[in-house]
């Protein structure tokens, strides 16, 4: 009562009177009143929070994702590509905190560089799969006239031999593509959609299953008596409802994507030999793999902790989105 | 009055494909030449055993299938051939109240965007007037307006029916299917869930077909009752009149089969009439009437002839030859 200008100490008996009465409705539906409008999104992040395991995941994704993104502001990424020979095959010290290979490159620098290139492959490809595998998913599970065709397309992609498929896609598209968009973007165009194309079926069978289940429901049914569209039939009812698989296939397709990105380097199919990449980096430390065993340690960790952590994120993601497990 | 719903002969069959290539080697005669009206303001009770095609027929009556022959006319307008595409524009007129109201709701919707949705589609209100809207049924079939923001897997059975009903009504329809729309409650419940549609029917004027296999329950909210057996319907009569003096052979079956709440009558007052045998199957089902199979007065004719649906008596339709005077004296041969 000292200060009669602050907004919470009371002014007179009246309106304590008055702060009393309401707080006794209040009182008498608590419940009620809290229900109000309240974004779903902070209920989704509420839940999220709960999941350890994903808010770990997600700081250790946002860690490395910011080493690679902004560590060339800091350390200097010429160490990564000028070759200094007296300096080769160094352990780690504080000039070299990952050491040095057998040209005398800096790792650290060159794992910066080789992870921009292998998150933005495994993302990309994963969106590029995902999509596909989601659309042509629902496309299958929902329309009976174009499941026949969608699924045998689907059994087509399963049979090719992969190896073939993106070696001839690379000799035929390699040249094309980097004479319109530069040498490093046309082969990362290559590489994304030669992965997404060649990785989306498992989703597209997953999501035809789980859709083919889904419109039978009676809510679907409900949907259809109302009047709705097939597309927003889809899109409001049948894709909330597919996202937990979807989700899940997503978090192992980057993993997926990054190794078959690795794998394409190693065949010379892939990025050009001076051009890093996680798994450039790790083919190139596995000749040395018995007197230098850290040159292979340092790739293959950063490629399990970017897989391991996306996993976990996808799991609370997961769980988050579905209002069933949400607010237990 | 006049009839808001007629429905001509009415036939639902699902092919059944087979073998190597899929060739179409029968069907599944789930309604097979179904013929009814329903006044304005009515009630229909349509009841049956399981799987004699009571949830087809009323799915088909609102063209969630496309049907096999027939015709189908709501508020003077012809449905039964009018092409998906073109039904949007009358759907506002038909609603459905769904039996399991577990399926019936979108987990993944909140109860706000559920009830919305109907209006999402066929209105283009405004955000303040769609909430408004969505409040005012909320009001109406007795859900508190402060549970807008959730989700169905919060509330009860009975509430998530409400939820159901209170879709069914946003765009002010005049004549709902139920389809076993308490069949997944409890006694309790069921009571308040026909409670509440009754007194909708009153102040909004709706009419209902009430898809039930609970005989009390019809008995209590039909104005006329129409029993199904095998795709077809074998009696439509006033409530009264059929609950009282039942004229077909399965209605009196159905009817014996209805539990005695109380115990000091049970078994005195009527004889139970037990039927032999399954319900044949609807791909195949037997020549001449449905029933001849397992009817205790069975004729000669009736397994030779399909008896006509036809009034026998002022209001009264049935479907057996012991009601035609041609076959009148012929006694049972079974």
């Amino acid at each position: 009562m000292s200060d009669a200008r602050d907004p919470r100490s009371p002014i007179g008996a009246e309106d304590e009177g008055v702060v009393a009465a309401s707080a006794a409705v209040m009182g008498a539906e608590p419940v009620l009143l809290s229900t109000g409008a309240r974004s779903q999104w902070l209920d989704v992040w509420d839940q999220f929070k709960t999941h350890k395991g994903a808010l770990i995941g997600a700081a250790i994704f946002l860690a490395i994702v910011a080493v690679v993104a902004l560590g060339p502001l800091v350390w200097d990424p010429e160490l990564g590509i000028k070759s200094n020979i007296r300096a080769r095959n160094e352990g780690m010290s504080l000039a070299h905190p990952f050491g040095t290979d057998q040209l005398g490159r800096d790792i650290f620098a060159r794992m910066m560089a080789g992870g921009r290139v292998s998150l933005a492959v495994g993302l990309t490809a994963m969106f590029l799969s995902v999509v596909i595998g989601t659309l042509i998913g629902v496309l299958a599970g929902y329309f009976r006239a174009l499941d026949g065709a969608l699924m045998r397309f689907t059994d087509l992609f399963l049979a090719l031999p992969l190896l073939p498929l993106l070696l001839v896609m690379v000799l035929l598209f390699r040249e094309p593509l980097t004479a319109v968009f530069g040498v490093e973007t046309g082969i990362f165009l290559l590489i994304v959609s030669a992965i997404g194309i060649t990785s989306w079926m498992q989703t597209a069978r997953i999501v035809r299953g789980e859709v083919l289940a889904l419109k039978e429901r009676e809510f679907v049914l409900a949907a259809r008596s109302i009047g709705t569209p097939s597309r927003r039939v889809i899109t409001r009812h049948v894709l909330p409802n597919v996202l937990s698989p979807i989700m899940v296939s997503a978090t192992l397709g980057i993993a997926t994507a990054i190794i078959t990105e690795s794998a394409l380097s190693f065949l010379g199919l892939g990025f050009p030999p001076d051009f890093p990449t996680w798994g450039r980096l790790l083919n190139d430390g596995v000749p040395y793999l018995e007197q230098y065993p850290e040159r292979v340690f340092w790739p293959g960790i950063a490629i399990s902790l970017v897989v391991l952590s996306i996993n976990y994120v996808g799991d609370g993601l997961r769980d988050a989105l579905d209002p069933r497990i949400r607010g237990r | 009055m006049k009839p808001l719903v007629e429905v001509r002969d009415l036939k639902m069959h699902f092919p059944i494909h087979a073998g190597l290539l899929r060739r179409k080697v029968g069907a599944v005669k789930a309604v097979d030449g179904v013929t009814f009206s329903i006044m304005e303001g009515e009630t229909l009770g349509l009841v049956g055993e399981s799987g004699c095609g009571k949830s087809t027929c009323g799915r088909a009556v609102l063209r969630l299938y496309d049907i096999t022959a027939g015709e189908i006319v709501i508020d003077g307008q012809e449905i039964g051939s009018v092409p998906q595409g073109k039904l949007r524009a009358l759907r506002p007129t038909m609603q459905m109240v769904f039996q399991d109201p577990q399926a019936s709701l979108n987990p993944r919707m909140t109860v706000g965007s559920i009830i919305a949705e109907p209006l999402d589609e066929h209105t283009d209100l405004s955000k303040a007037e769609k909430r408004e809207r969505v409040a005012e049924l909320m009001d109406r079939v007795g859900l508190n307006r402060a549970f807008l923001n959730r989700y169905p897997h919060e509330f009860s059975g009975g509430q998530r029916q409400r939820i159901g009903i209170a879709r069914a009504l946003a765009l002010n329809p005049r004549f709902i299917v139920c389809d076993e729309p308490i069949a997944a409650l409890d006694v309790s419940i069921q009571a308040q869930v026909v409670n509440l549609l009754e007194e909708l029917q009153d102040s909004l004027g709706l009419t209902y077909l009430f898809i039930s296999h609970d005989l009390s329950m019809v008995r209590h909210i039909a104005d006329r009752v129409a029993v199904m057996y095998l795709g077809k319907v074998v009696e439509l009569a006033p409530r009264d009149d059929l609950y009282d003096r039942p004229l077909h052979p399965y209605t009196e079956a159905l009817l014996s089969a209805v539990p005695e709440p109380d115990p000091a009558k049970a078994g005195q007052t009527r004889e139970r009439i037990v039927l032999q045998g399954d319900v044949p199957s609807p791909a195949n089902p037997p020549e001449g009437c449905n029933f001849c199979t397992r009817c205790p007065r069975v004729m000669d004719v009736c397994r030779r002839i399909d008896p006509e649906f036809r009034e026998v008596a002022p209001g009264r339709f049935a479907a057996c030859h012991l009601h035609d005077e041609r076959y009148q004296g012929a006694g049972p041969t079974a």
